[in-house]
Order: structure tokens, then C-alpha cells, then sequence
């Protein structure tokens, strides 16, 4: 039980503090409009009127905790799935976006990362180039590759997985290459001395050896793929994903709707990188990482 | 057609002399040479192919119309880095990343508020917060000041979590052995752990660098004044004006990079004693 509390009690109690916090900013921010509309009907309001009031406004500049909630419980579990006012029918594009995206990253990542660690004249002529396409903000131009590829044709899921797959290749590449290089000297050797053939190395040691760190690096790519997959959606009109509810809810300031799009977006964020984190745990112990 | 041969051979001609010359010990500077000679090689490759087979320039210009675009309108170009890069990105960075800092040396004073935050700040960090922006612009306005508020929220969870880890980079020992010279609080805080933290810092810095870039850019599509990178970038598309958006791309490349090689130096003047600075040559 201590053990638990020990582990688990303090994120409890802080992501309680920062529940009573958005609160308390809700009403703060929400109270300037509330007084207004409360003085031009004559009225003048109580504490408890305010903090009702500022609770459960329609646009309110922050909504309260519980107006999201109920948002999202309405746009998830009343809405048929297949609504276009659906959330889930919303993560569903955002999140097979992002898949799609991710397998083409980490496929583009390890097949790079494998060049890199076989060819010295990749590593030295591509890596660096590698490094400076990050400082690149991708996500800027993610207006423009989508126009591109609409005109000549590539439209729906594809172009925001190109950018997603651009976002979530560099981590792959980074924590792969490490990965192959980790077996130490004395293993090559032994490798060696065994008279095994390059492919043997490759398959026998270097690629197991690498497998953590290619877990460690899934799950920042999960994460940036996601995010690319949302903005990819903020040009294309609105029509569907976490990305284009955002978009919609700013233009006609459906503060609430925003929210809720966004803590979805964490709710998928969360299970996609927990996901990988599983497969992490399983996979590392029937190979023996862990005991 | 002619055109493109041409470009392939001096591809492989390049790409020849890139694998002479990145062989160990093959000639001196071949490390900068090399990527260099890469990427000359894939503008060459670039310029012959939309040339070459006549692409629209409204698919892809080719590099030199872009260069042209980039000296032709540099006052539009400087008032666009002015606005989205020095009062958008750059104020947001500093007061995020000291906001970061700050609370980190709050933070990891007490063992409870440690492993509270280090969870959700790892969760926080993983988190679409760009999705944010369009709150923000409506909190604080359009001009520079949603820009950097969002850059302040994206830049913080990362550095926040970095300099919390980098903080407790500091076994017993050390700690220790500064308490038997009889130091205070702040003492150790300055002279052990705060060093000890610099390259956990130096990373989170640089991962927000790239953040906040995109943040103060992506955050322009929400709402801005006439100026600014993402401004320019979502009208241009709209007017099909592609050089005048790689253009834009190109800038925020170069100041990217230039920010990212401006860090990487100061850490090394900062951490040199680290083992990831001292160990310059790769096994």
C-alpha cells in the first residue's frame, strides 16, 4: 500500500491540484464576461451565482473540467460512431493517419539508420543532413506539402502521413544507429572468431542488441507523428480529424469544442505511446533484457 | 532529357568522390567536405529534374528561382523574421526555458513534487500541445504575444523534465563530499548540481529551439497580423506563390540550424569536461 502511495500519490495529488487550478482559472477568466452580461440585465451577482455562471457559460474563454467532460462523453457515447459530429469518427482519421505515417517513418528510420551503420560515405554525407532537416519546421510547410500533393492527385490520408512520417523518421534514425553500434568490440570479435558472415552480425547481434533503444525511440516517434498528423489537417479544409475539429472550433469559437478535441488528442496520445510501451515490456523480457 | 543525364552523371561524379574521399584517413576536413559536396550533388539533382522535365513551378520551383525570390524580397523576408523569430519565438524561448529552470531548482527541492511532475511532465511532453494555439490566439490576441505563449507552453514541459533529471545527475558522493567543505543551499546548487545539470539542460534547449520555431509559425495559421513566417507562408500557398514560401523555408532552415550550431557550441564551451564532449573520435 505505502508502495503504491509512494509511486502513484504524488502524480494523484498533483493532477488533482491542477484540476481544482483549472477551475479556479475558469472562473477567473470567465468572470469579466459573466459580470457584463449579468450588469446590462440589471442584475448584480452573488459568489456562488458568479461561480455557477462562470462554470456554464455556452463560449466561455476557459471552459470548466466537467463542460469538457460532458462534451466529450456527448460526442463519444451519444453520437453514432459514424456521425460526422462524432469524436471517435475524428480520432479514428487522426489516428490511422498517424499510424500510417509512423510504419512509413520507422520503416524510412531503420532502413537509413542500417545504410548508415554498413556505409561510412552515407554516415558521413547523410547525417548531417539528417540532423540540420529537423531544425527545418516541417510542420510549417505541412500547408504546402498537402497543396502539392493535392494538385497532383494524392489526397486523403497520405499526404498528412508523409508529414507525420517525416516528423517520426529522425528519432528512429537516432536511437537505431546507436542501437547497431552498441555491441562493444569484444562481442564483434567473438562474432569473429566464429568465422560469422556480415549478415550473421547483422541478424545475430547487432540488430537484437539494438532493439531497446529502437523501443525507446517508437515512442517519441508515436508521439511526433501524432502531432504531425493534426497540424496536416489544420489546411485541408476542415473536413475531418482532431487537427480539423481544432480549426473549426477556432473560427467559430466553440472554446468547448476546442478542449474536448484537444484532451482527445491526449486520450490518443496517451494510448498510442502506452501501446508501444506494452509491446516494449513484452518483447524486451521474452528476449531476455529484462528478468 | 539531355539535361537530366547530365545531372545524373555529375550525381555519380560526386558521389564517387564522396566515397574516395570519406575513406578513414583519406584527406583532412573530409567530414565538412563531404556532407557538403552531398548536398550540392542533391540541388544539382533538383534544379535538372524540374528543369529537366518541365514541372509546374507551382509543384516545385526549381533552387536557383528560389534563391532569386530569397534576395529579391529580403525586407519582406527580414519584417517576417522580425516578427515571428525575435518578438514571437525568441521571447517565448527565453521566459519558457527560464520559467523551466526556475521551477525545476523549485521542484527538486522536494522528493514529492519530483515524482509527481516527472510523470506528467513526460506525459505533458508527448502531448500535441501546438493544439493549444488556437486558445491562446484568442486569449491574448493576434499580434506577438499569443506567439510567444504558445512557444512559452511548448518549450517548457521538455526543459522542465530534462533539468529536473539533470539535477539529480549528482551521486552521494559528491553531494556528500560538497557538505563536508560546509557549503550552503546555494553553493551546492551552483557549484555541483547545476553544472552537473548542464548537459541534461543543453539537451532540453535544443529539442525546444526546434520547438519553439515551429510553435511561434504554426501558431501565425490561427490568427496574426499581416506579417510573419506563418503568415507568409499560408497566403503564399494560397496565391500559389511557392518561391515566396521556399523562400520562407529556407530562412527558417538557416535560423534552425543556426540556432541548433550556436547551442552545440556554447554546451561545448559549457560541459567540456563531459564525457560526450571529451570523446570527439567514434570507435
Amino acid at each position: 500500500m505505502a508502495k503504491i502511495w509512494y509511486r502513484y500519490g504524488p502524480v494523484l495529488v498533483l493532477a488533482l491540484a491542477i484540476g481544482a487550478f483549472w477551475y479556479l482559472a475558469a472562473i477567473a477568466l470567465n468572470a469579466n464576461w459573466a459580470l457584463d452580461r449579468a450588469e446590462r440585465a440589471g442584475k448584480t451577482l452573488g459568489a456562488v451565482e458568479l461561480v455557477q455562471e462562470t462554470w456554464s457559460q455556452k463560449k466561455p474563454r476557459l471552459p470548466a473540467p466537467h463542460q469538457v467532460a460532458n462534451e466529450i462523453y456527448k460526442t463519444t457515447v451519444l453520437k453514432k460512431v459514424t456521425s460526422k459530429r462524432s469524436l471517435v469518427f475524428h480520432s479514428w482519421v487522426t489516428m490511422s493517419s498517424t499510424v500510417l505515417g509512423f510504419a512509413f517513418g520507422v520503416g524510412l528510420g531503420v532502413l537509413l539508420s542500417v545504410h548508415i551503420v554498413y556505409f561510412r560515405v552515407v554516415d558521413m554525407s547523410v547525417m548531417p543532413w539528417i540532423i540540420a532537416s529537423q531544425a527545418i519546421p516541417i510542420l510549417a510547410i505541412a500547408p504546402m506539402i498537402i497543396v502539392i500533393l493535392n494538385s497532383i492527385g494524392i489526397s486523403g490520408l497520405v499526404p498528412k502521413a508523409i508529414i507525420s512520417a517525416y516528423l517520426s523518421f529522425f528519432p528512429v534514425v537516432v536511437g537505431m544507429v546507436k542501437g547497431l553500434r552498441s555491441p562493444d568490440k569484444i562481442q564483434l570479435d567473438q562474432m569473429r572468431t566464429w568465422n560469422a558472415s556480415n549478415a550473421d552480425t547483422f541478424w545475430k547481434l547487432r540488430l537484437p542488441a539494438s532493439v531497446p533503444y529502437l523501443f525507446a525511440s517508437l515512442k517519441v516517434a508515436m508521439a511526433a507523428s501524432l502531432v504531425g498528423a493534426i497540424v496536416g489537417e489544420l489546411p485541408t479544409g476542415a473536413v475531418a480529424g482532431l487537427g480539423a475539429r481544432l480549426l473549426a472550433g477556432s473560427y467559430y469559437g466553440q472554446t468547448i469544442q476546442i478542449w474536448s478535441a484537444l484532451i482527445m488528442a491526449a486520450i490518443l496520445a496517451a494510448v498510442l505511446v502506452n501501446l508501444i510501451g506494452l509491446l516494449q515490456r513484452i518483447t524486451l523480457k521474452r528476449m531476455g533484457f529484462v528478468r | 532529357m539531355i539535361l537530366i543525364l547530365f545531372a545524373v552523371l555529375i550525381w555519380a561524379g560526386l558521389f564517387y568522390l564522396n566515397i574516395r574521399m570519406s575513406r578513414p584517413g583519406a584527406m583532412a576536413y573530409a567530414g565538412a567536405l563531404v556532407p557538403i559536396i552531398f548536398g550540392v550533388a542533391l540541388l544539382v539533382l533538383w534544379e535538372a529534374i524540374v528543369r529537366g522535365l518541365s514541372v509546374p513551378r507551382v509543384l516545385l520551383p526549381p533552387p536557383s528561382s528560389i534563391i532569386v525570390t530569397v534576395f529579391s524580397s529580403l525586407p519582406l523576408l527580414f519584417g517576417d523574421f522580425v516578427q515571428t523569430v525575435v518578438k514571437g519565438a525568441l521571447s517565448g524561448y527565453v521566459i519558457g526555458c527560464g520559467a523551466a529552470v526556475g521551477a525545476a531548482i523549485l521542484v527538486d527541492q522536494f522528493s514529492f513534487l519530483r515524482r509527481g511532475l516527472l510523470p506528467i511532465g513526460n506525459f505533458v511532453a508527448a502531448l500535441p500541445i501546438i493544439g493549444l494555439a488556437p486558445i491562446l490566439v484568442m486569449w491574448f490576441g493576434f499580434d506577438w504575444e499569443s506567439k510567444a505563449a504558445v512557444v512559452v507552453v511548448m518549450v517548457f514541459f521538455p526543459v522542465l523534465v530534462n533539468a529536473v533529471e539533470g539535477l539529480q545527475d549528482t551521486d552521494q558522493m559528491q553531494r556528500d563530499l560538497i557538505r563536508t567543505y560546509g557549503s550552503s543551499y546555494w553553493q551546492s546548487l551552483i557549484k555541483l548540481r547545476l553544472p552537473a545539470a548542464l548537459p541534461f539542460i543543453f539537451n532540453g534547449l535544443k529539442i525546444a529551439s526546434t520547438l519553439a520555431l515551429i510553435g511561434a509559425i504554426v501558431a501565425e495559421f490561427f490568427g496574426s497580423p499581416v506579417k510573419g513566417m506563418g503568415f507568409r507562408i499560408s497566403t503564399a500557398v494560397g496565391q500559389l506563390n511557392l518561391e515566396l514560401v521556399w523562400a520562407e523555408i529556407l530562412v527558417a532552415a538557416i535560423i534552425g540550424t543556426g540556432t541548433y550550431g550556436v547551442l552545440s557550441y556554447i554546451e561545448k564551451r559549457l560541459t567540456f569536461w563531459h564525457p560526450s564532449q571529451r570523446e570527439r573520435t567514434k570507435p
